[in-house]
């Protein structure tokens, strides 16, 4: 218990950083995720391809081969900097890296949403007139994000369970990180471990209850 | 607005032949029913109309303009689904408007066609409800309302009362009838229901296979229809088929069907073999033997309530002899007995092979 009190300070920094990243990531992929999915029942063939390949190659690659190719391959490889200051600079790669990872299973839980809203949906808003991306954002998205709020939820939270392998990107500053450095020092400290499991479920547990409620809330009444 | 097809084909990926070279007149303000079996291609005609479908060859035509090759939001013509498809996250107003936003109208000028649709509609008091909130009959008259709400040159509806109970349908069907009158917008409904064709369409378009059997008017449809499956089709109780020979005696021709001798019309060579038709509802029940009459035992009653229908198994060699016969209430016959179904012959369809030869001039 000492340990935890002790390096509170530094546990806290960390985990700050986690819920950084995780604030980014969480509108990045869900930004990147609709895109995806837009690409994935779009009618034109290309880009239909396109969304697929990139859904099965990056949702199958173990996350950390994800974040370790944006470091190693993107920044040091490539040169793709987003800044001088190397902390800083591994910040945004995580985040890329997450956020490119993230939105494939954003963009499969949407898929399946879309999937909810019947066929005649799309007929009527097509016989209204409306265009493909019209039909999309403003007739089946609204009803395909509502039917898929609760599996959204799990998405967002294994994101944020995720940001713990940012070292993978060579990001040294989250909890995950300052934790087995701490251990280093002091040897294990089961206190510290349950410290910072308590913080993320601080966390997690009030996004899943927020997304089952929201589910229930803004369900599609047909 | 007039409606045109020419030449309309539709083949879908993997052969089948939805519409088979179709050509068909639609007229100004007409109520027009498509009306056939499920997969006769009478809802892929519709669509067609409405830009949904894209036909293989032929054109279709709406006010004289060639819209084949529009796409459906310009063809100036606004369609009901027969699930509605109301949209679920918009509420009443919002849904009635949106062809309207669509179409880009300053919002308060579209919030107004929609309260005054709806007023129309008895929906005022519904505007703010979401379509989940309302019963199937109030969604009908949104879809109706949204449909009318944009003022279309075409209306197209897609079995318009098949989602409502039984009840509310035939009251949305003399709304529907009173709607269109009113309206006087053309408009092409698809049924499957040949009683719901009958009550409201101006003119029938009998749909089989890809192919129009028959147009014309419900009476026309109803008493002289064209072929033996427009005859099968039509009518509440369905009609009595009987297979028929012509036998030329000493008197003239006759028609020898179901053990009954019955008038000929005229030019048929003896020996041809003839299908007779005769709705139950113009054959009367006999207890006395006839030689006009079909023979046979009475096998089943069924309580129409103003009147029964009566089901005759013939003794005859061959087929099943099954012969139907509607009596007014009260004058139902035992169930065992023997009783001979009397055909009005004025009312009697002579075809032969696939085309109605007789009676020529009959009740039309």
């Amino acid at each position: 218990m000492d340990d935890l009190i002790k390096y509170a300070p530094d546990l806290l920094a960390g985990f700050l950083k986690n819920v950084q990243l995780s604030a980014v990531c969480a509108v990045l992929s869900l930004i990147l995720g609709t895109v995806l999915v837009s690409m994935r029942v779009s009618p034109t063939p290309v880009l239909r391809a396109a969304g697929t390949a990139y859904v099965n190659i990056v949702r199958n690659t173990p996350l950390t081969l994800v974040l370790a190719f944006s470091a190693l391959g993107l920044s040091d490889t490539l040169d793709v900097t987003f800044s001088d200051d190397p902390g800083s600079n591994s910040f945004w790669l995580v985040v890329l890296g997450l956020s490119l990872y993230t939105a494939t299973f954003v963009c499969e839980a949407l898929r399946s949403g879309i999937n909810t809203v019947p066929m005649g949906q799309a007929e009527a808003a097509r016989a209204i007139g409306l265009t493909f991306l019209q039909s999309l954002t403003m007739i089946i998205l609204p009803q395909a994000f509502r039917a898929v709020i609760a599996p959204l939820g799990s998405v967002i939270i294994a994101m944020i369970k995720n940001t713990t392998v940012a070292i993978a990107a060579g990001y040294l500053a989250e909890s995950a990180f300052v934790m087995k450095d701490t251990f280093d020092d002091t040897g294990v400290s089961i206190p510290i471990f349950l410290g910072i499991v308590v913080a993320f479920m601080i966390i997690t547990l009030p996004i899943g209850f927020l997304t089952g409620w929201l589910a229930n809330r803004l369900a599609v009444a047909r | 607005m007039t409606i045109s097809l020419r030449g309309l084909t539709k083949v879908f990926p993997g052969g089948v032949r939805a519409l088979d070279s179709l050509d068909l007149e639609i007229g100004e303000g007409e109520f027009f029913a498509l009306l056939g079996p499920s997969g006769c291609g009478k809802t892929t005609l519709l669509r067609s109309i409405a830009g949904l479908e894209t036909p293989t060859s032929g054109a279709v035509a709406i006010g004289g303009a060639d819209v084949t090759a529009l796409p459906p939001g310009r063809r100036d013509v606004a369609m009901v689904f027969q699930d509605y498809a109301l949209f679920p996250h918009m509420d009443v107003t919002a849904n009635i408007a949106y062809p309207l936003r669509i179409k880009k109208v300053p919002r308060a000028r579209r919030e107004a066609a929609a309260a005054e649709v709806a007023g129309r509609l008895s929906l005022a008091e519904l505007l703010g409800r979401r379509p989940g909130q309302l019963s199937g009959g109030q969604q009908q008259r949104v879809a109706l309302a949204r449909a009318i709400a944009c003022r279309p040159k075409v209306f197209l509806f897609d079995e318009p009362l098949s989602n409502l109970d039984a009840r509310l349908r035939l009251e949305a069907r003399t709304f529907l009838k009173r709607l269109q009158d009113e309206l006087g917008v053309t408009t092409v409904f698809v049924t499957h229901d040949q009683g719901e064709a009958l009550a409201l369409a101006h003119r029938i378009a009998v749909m089989d296979a890809g192919r129009i059997t028959q147009v014309g008017a419900p009476s026309e449809i109803f008493h002289r229809p064209a072929t033996p499956f427009v005859a099968s089709f039509i009518g509440s109780t369905p009609m009595n088929l009987l297979p028929g020979r012509v036998v030329v005696g000493a008197s003239g021709p006759a028609l020898h069907v179901a053990g009954a001798v019955l008038p000929a019309p005229p030019g048929l060579p003896d020996g041809e073999e003839v299908v007779y038709g005769i709705r139950p509802e113009y054959t009367d029940l006999s207890a006395a033997p006839r030689e006009d009459a079909f023979p046979g035992t009475v096998a089943v009653l069924e309580n129409l309530g103003t009147s029964t229908l009566v089901t005759l198994e013939s003794a005859r060699e061959g087929g099943d002899g099954l012969v139907q016969v509607v009596v007014p209430e009260g004058q139902e016959p035992p169930v065992g007995g023997a009783a001979w179904a009397v055909p009005r012959p004025e009312r009697a369809l002579v075809y032969r092979g696939d085309r109605l030869v007789g009676p020529r001039g009959g009740p039309a």
